[in-house]
């Protein structure tokens, strides 16, 4: 094998139909897309579903992706269409009662102001507190999980997310800021009730 | 301090998220900023919104995919496995 892995993907071969090539773009994108799916759905099955069902997508309609937006943000938009299907389906009344506000209606006001960002660093990302992270990320409504994912924890830049999701940029940016002070108050009671703890193993 | 409905701190919290990734102009980067100076509440709510978001970047590091969801997945696409 005298090919670099590193190589960029050539979009050229994959509509030729290359093998090796497509096995390259799986090789090269499934962590970032099962990583996706894991936090999305929180369980590996549901997760491995979407990854097969993201690159059997992937494989059908490379023919038809004509590359306005990247590779990556392609695979993406086809895994986050799997994800929030898969949910539909598994939990129909999601979509029919979602609890997620429009983006129209005012932001919630913060109501913890526990200034936790003192804690020491092996406390803000022990093992519990990460369990703490992902579990949060769970308690976000779909909608807004969704662009939290890809912008926070993808990298997506607003553009790509709004790519990705067909969202306007004006609403993966109001979706973002929801979900990012949801966040933030979820991790404040919980990391305000280590700082409590802290306080009284000082006194 | 529980209550935190002033009309500023609302006024400011649609700006947060582009403050704390640095794309926001400066003139309203200099009123945040000015806001926060006065108004404990915010400046706590700022740091710890920007604490938030480096945690989350924090805990990104790609995982790898299992050896078993690998192996399913390059079956289901009937992809042979090339090495290296």
């Amino acid at each position: 094998m005298t090919e670099t892995t590193n190589a960029p993907i050539s979009l050229e071969a994959l509509h030729a139909g290359d093998r090796h090539e497509f096995t390259r773009l799986v090789d090269s994108h499934s962590p970032a897309i099962y990583r996706l799916a894991l936090k999305m759905l929180g369980n590996p099955q549901d997760a491995e579903d979407v990854l097969q069902n993201t690159f059997l997508k992937a494989l059908q309609h490379i023919g038809g992706f004509e590359g306005r937006s990247s590779l990556s943000t392609w695979l993406y938009r086809i895994a986050a269409n799997e994800a929030l299907m898969l949910m539909r389906r598994q939990r129909p009344e999601v979509s029919i009662s979602d609890t997620v506000p429009d983006d129209e209606e005012p932001l919630e006001a913060p109501a913890q102001f526990a200034d936790w960002c003192c804690l020491p660093e092996e406390e803000l990302l022990s093992d519990e507190a990460r369990a703490h992270l992902d579990q949060a990320i769970r308690h976000l409504p779909e909608k807004l999980r969704i662009v939290f994912l890809l912008r926070d924890i993808e990298g997506l830049s607003i553009q790509e997310t709004s790519q990705a999701l067909d969202l306007s940029e004006t609403a993966v940016k109001t979706r973002l800021l929801r979900a990012r002070l949801r966040l933030r108050e979820i991790l404040s009671t919980y990391y305000g009730k280590r700082l409590k703890v802290r306080s009284l193993e000082n006194d | 301090m529980t209550e935190h409905d002033h009309t500023d701190c609302r006024d400011l919290l649609g700006s947060l998220s582009d403050y704390v990734d640095g794309s926001l102009g400066d003139q309203l980067c200099l009123e945040i900023e000015r806001h926060m100076s006065e108004c404990q509440n915010c400046r706590i709510v700022v740091d710890t919104l920007r604490k938030t978001i480096s945690l989350y970047h924090q805990t990104a590091a790609p995982a790898d995919v299992p050896a078993g969801v690998r192996e399913r997945l390059f079956r289901t696409l009937n992809l042979e496995d090339y090495p290296g």
